[in-house]
């Protein structure tokens, strides 16, 4: 009982591929509770989510204090808390050209393209927000953008 | 184990920033680079201004440029020099080309159509609202030299021995080892001494019978029972002790694959916890971050700062870790882009359960609304990760008795808080009184 039989999270054992337990999901399928994204990642595909993206979420649904929370724990580094490009990485100068979301035409589809796949030296976030989360993060900053160019 | 650590003392370097206290050699290049844009661009009404330049281009450029390296765009240092000198283009088509390269590529122009062919069709944003000026001061940043690298002294230090534990271990052998054969030599001494008298024919006097201090000791029956029990219940202390201690690994601190800072990141850089340990906010693990998490800062960051680097860890050293990074996930720096080639990081596990405990990160993180740190000790100063907590059931217990629910907005609470507080007639429940020391909770 103190070595366990089944297998443990991260473990090493031999059934899989390299060894790795940690394993990416098939090609072609979808977890439950997730739906198929249609745009590619591709200047096409950022074009066509910043015209005709829109987001599921009902306006009762968005929740800006949990946005507000998954906002400055994966954007806010770079971004700012406010939105305005200036996270404690780049005050700090370890990384640059973050913009502030007032200086970009930037739409709900075209944000949550960019959560979904990343833009450029900005990284994808697809693993680390689900769906449902990405959608309220969207929202929380478009309420930063709209703050910021007021 | 042992190895030269090496450790780089800076002189204090001068920065592009202060631009009031040039030094004359810089002095010089700056003029002649005012002198340089004024003579380039007859129109310009104003001096070309690279401080401005710098922050314009930290705003609008760094993104995808750098100076000396090349990103997602190509590295723009020297960039008009260049352009005029090895394709006979202006600052007319740098201007054109920074408002809306776009248009440059669609309108037919050879070399843009090129670059931008070189550069796998990757799109650079417009930029229609800088003025000439604002180009002009970005193209002076670019056209500044190189900071000479500030000169390093470089002082190796004595080894340092970090078996600290171990060698305690061979000096209290090597000891025991000492009286044991100090012991035997006197021994043999004494019977080869003996041995002499024997042969020379001396007699040894034995010492007068006297009732010897052993027998007098086996006959006091009461200092007989005390010492026994003095022995017993010393030896018991000292087992129970041992007991106590398997399979608690407080403290345990291994090296790891690639020597990851947590004070570096969670503390200096204030990184949010949960940005690599995501799934602790949903789920019974925290997880150890998959390595494209780590590419989202790494594929910016190639280096540490030189003022990053400590006595004990250089700043070689530490660039050389974020290569094993780079190797790991198969990153070119060079090229920027992935080779494919990916070879997995063996983290080493530290923290760990046996099977048959039940322990969940969300429940004490989001539903309890407990800091990583009450855990898991000050890891925002950890240059490398150690256990902090016992992880025993002991201390789980202590906690669940000490520490209270929160019910404040948790909707889900509201009943059974409202009938177990008055059944326990308290204000607050703890964890405890809410469940918390069943057996069934935390043993499958
Ligand atoms: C590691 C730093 C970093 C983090 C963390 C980060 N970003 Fe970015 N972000 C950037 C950079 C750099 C750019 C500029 C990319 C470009 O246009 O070249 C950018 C650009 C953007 C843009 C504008 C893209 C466009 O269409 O022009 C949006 C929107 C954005 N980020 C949203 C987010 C959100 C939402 C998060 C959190 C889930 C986030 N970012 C986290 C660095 C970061
Ligand atoms: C979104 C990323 C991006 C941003 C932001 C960006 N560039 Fe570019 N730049 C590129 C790419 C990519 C190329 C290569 C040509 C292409 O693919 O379009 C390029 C090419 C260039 C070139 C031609 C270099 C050569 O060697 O021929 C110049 C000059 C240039 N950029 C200047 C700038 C300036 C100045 C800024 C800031 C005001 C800027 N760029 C911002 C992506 C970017
Ligand atoms: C930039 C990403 C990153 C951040 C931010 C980060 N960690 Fe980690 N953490 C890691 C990596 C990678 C490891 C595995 C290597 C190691 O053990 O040093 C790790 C390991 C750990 C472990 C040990 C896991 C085991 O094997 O038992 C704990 C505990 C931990 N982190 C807690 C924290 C806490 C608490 C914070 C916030 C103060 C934090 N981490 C912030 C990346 C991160
Ligand atoms: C949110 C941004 C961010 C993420 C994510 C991140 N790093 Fe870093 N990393 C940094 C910064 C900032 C530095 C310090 C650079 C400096 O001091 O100039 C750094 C420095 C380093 C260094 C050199 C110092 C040291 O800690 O030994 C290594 C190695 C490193 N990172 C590895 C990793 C690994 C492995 C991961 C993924 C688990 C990771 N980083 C994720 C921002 C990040
Ligand atoms: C109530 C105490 C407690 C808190 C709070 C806590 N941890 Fe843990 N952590 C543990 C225990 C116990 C384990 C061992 C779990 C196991 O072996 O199943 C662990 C294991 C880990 C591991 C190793 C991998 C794994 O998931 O088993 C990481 C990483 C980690 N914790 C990070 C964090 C981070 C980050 C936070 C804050 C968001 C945090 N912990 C908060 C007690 C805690
Ligand atoms: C720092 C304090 C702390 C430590 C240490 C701690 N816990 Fe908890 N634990 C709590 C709190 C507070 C709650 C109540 C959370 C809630 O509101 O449901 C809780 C709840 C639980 C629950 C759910 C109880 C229920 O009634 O449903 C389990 C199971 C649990 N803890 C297991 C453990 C295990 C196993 C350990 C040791 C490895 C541990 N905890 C260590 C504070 C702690
Ligand atoms: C708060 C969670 C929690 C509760 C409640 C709890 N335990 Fe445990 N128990 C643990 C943990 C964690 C360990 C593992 C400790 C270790 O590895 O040192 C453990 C270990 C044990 C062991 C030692 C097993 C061994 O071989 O080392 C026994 C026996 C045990 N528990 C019995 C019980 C009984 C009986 C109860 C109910 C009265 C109980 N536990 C309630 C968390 C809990």
């Amino acid at each position: 009982m103190y070595e366990p039989v089944g297998y443990e999270a991260y473990g090493e054992y031999e059934v899989f591929p390299n060894s790795q337990e940690a394993l990416l999901p098939v090609e072609g399928t979808i977890a439950r509770g997730y739906s198929l994204y249609d745009y590619d990642n591709t200047n096409e595909g950022y074009e066509a989510a910043l015209k005709s993206l829109k987001s599921p979420l009902e306006v009762s649904e968005i929740d800006p204090k949990r946005g507000k929370e998954l906002y400055d724990i994966y954007c806010g580094i770079c971004h700012g808390n406010k939105g305005a490009g200036q996270g404690t990485l780049v005050k700090r100068e370890k990384i640059l050209g973050v913009p502030s979301y007032a200086d970009r035409a930037i739409t709900t589809g075209s944000i949550y393209h960019v959560i979904y796949y990343g833009k450029n030296s900005m990284g994808s976030y697809a693993n680390l927000l689900n769906e449902e989360e990405r959608w309220q993060v969207t929202a929380y900053v478009e309420a930063l953008r709209s703050e910021l160019i007021k | 184990m042992k190895k030269l650590r090496q450790s780089l003392e800076t002189t204090p370097n001068v920065d592009m920033k202060q631009v009031n206290n040039l030094q004359p050699l810089q002095k010089l290049i700056f003029l002649s680079l005012v002198f340089f844009s004024i003579f380039c661009t007859p129109l310009q009404a104003q001096e070309a201004d690279p401080t401005k330049g710098k922050s314009l281009f930290n705003a609008n450029c760094a993104a995808c440029h750098q100076l000396d390296k090349k990103m997602t765009g190509p590295a723009l240092r020297y960039v008009e020099t260049r352009l005029s000198e090895d394709e006979g283009l202006d600052r007319d088509w740098l201007n054109a080309w920074i408002r809306n390269s776009a248009a440059v590529i669609k309108s037919g122009d050879a070399y843009a159509n090129k670059i931008y062919k070189e550069y796998n069709g990757a799109a650079m944003t417009a930029f229609p609202q800088l003025s000439d000026q604002d180009i002009s001061n970005i193209l002076a940043y670019t056209a500044q030299d190189k900071a000479a690298p500030a000169v390093a002294t470089v002082t190796t230090q004595a080894p340092t021995s970090t078996e600290g534990g171990l060698s305690k271990d061979i000096i209290l052998g090597a000891l025991a080892i000492l009286f044991a054969l100090l012991a035997l030599g006197l021994f043999l001494v004494n019977k080869t001494l003996r041995r002499f008298a024997e042969a020379n024919e001396v007699e040894i006097q034995e010492a007068v019978k006297r009732p010897s201090l052993w027998k007098a000791f086996l006959k006091n029956q009461f200092l007989l029972l005390a010492t026994a029990i003095f022995f017993l219940l010393s030896s018991a202390y000292f087992v129970y002790g041992y007991f106590m201690q398997v399979g608690v690994d407080q403290g345990y601190e291994p090296i790891q694959p690639i020597h990851y800072s947590h004070k570096i990141h969670a503390g200096d850089n204030g990184i949010d916890c949960k940005y690599c340990h995501s799934s602790a906010r949903v789920s019974k693990h925290s997880g150890i971050p998959s390595l494209n998490v780590c590419m989202n800062c790494h594929k910016s960051i190639y280096e540490v700062a030189p003022s990053t680097a400590t006595e004990e860890y250089s700043k070689e050293f530490y660039d050389g870790e974020i290569q094993k990074l780079y190797d790991a996930v198969g990153w070119d720096d060079a090229e920027q882009k992935y080779t494919g080639k990916t070879k997995p990081v063996k983290w080493v596990r530290i923290h760990n359960l046996p099977d048959f405990a039940y322990f969940n990160h969300s429940q004490h993180v989001s539903v309890a609304g407990l800091e990583c740190q009450t855990c898991h000790g000050p890891v925002e100063e950890m240059e490398i990760m150690y256990q902090y907590s016992p992880l025993t059931m002991g201390w789980c217990i202590n906690c669940h008795r000490e520490t209270n629910v929160k019910v404040k907005d948790n909707g889900y609470y509201e009943k059974i808080h409202e009938a177990l507080s008055k059944k326990y007639g308290v204000e607050q429940l703890t964890a405890a009184q809410m469940g918390g020391l069943e057996c069934g909770k935390c043993h499958y």
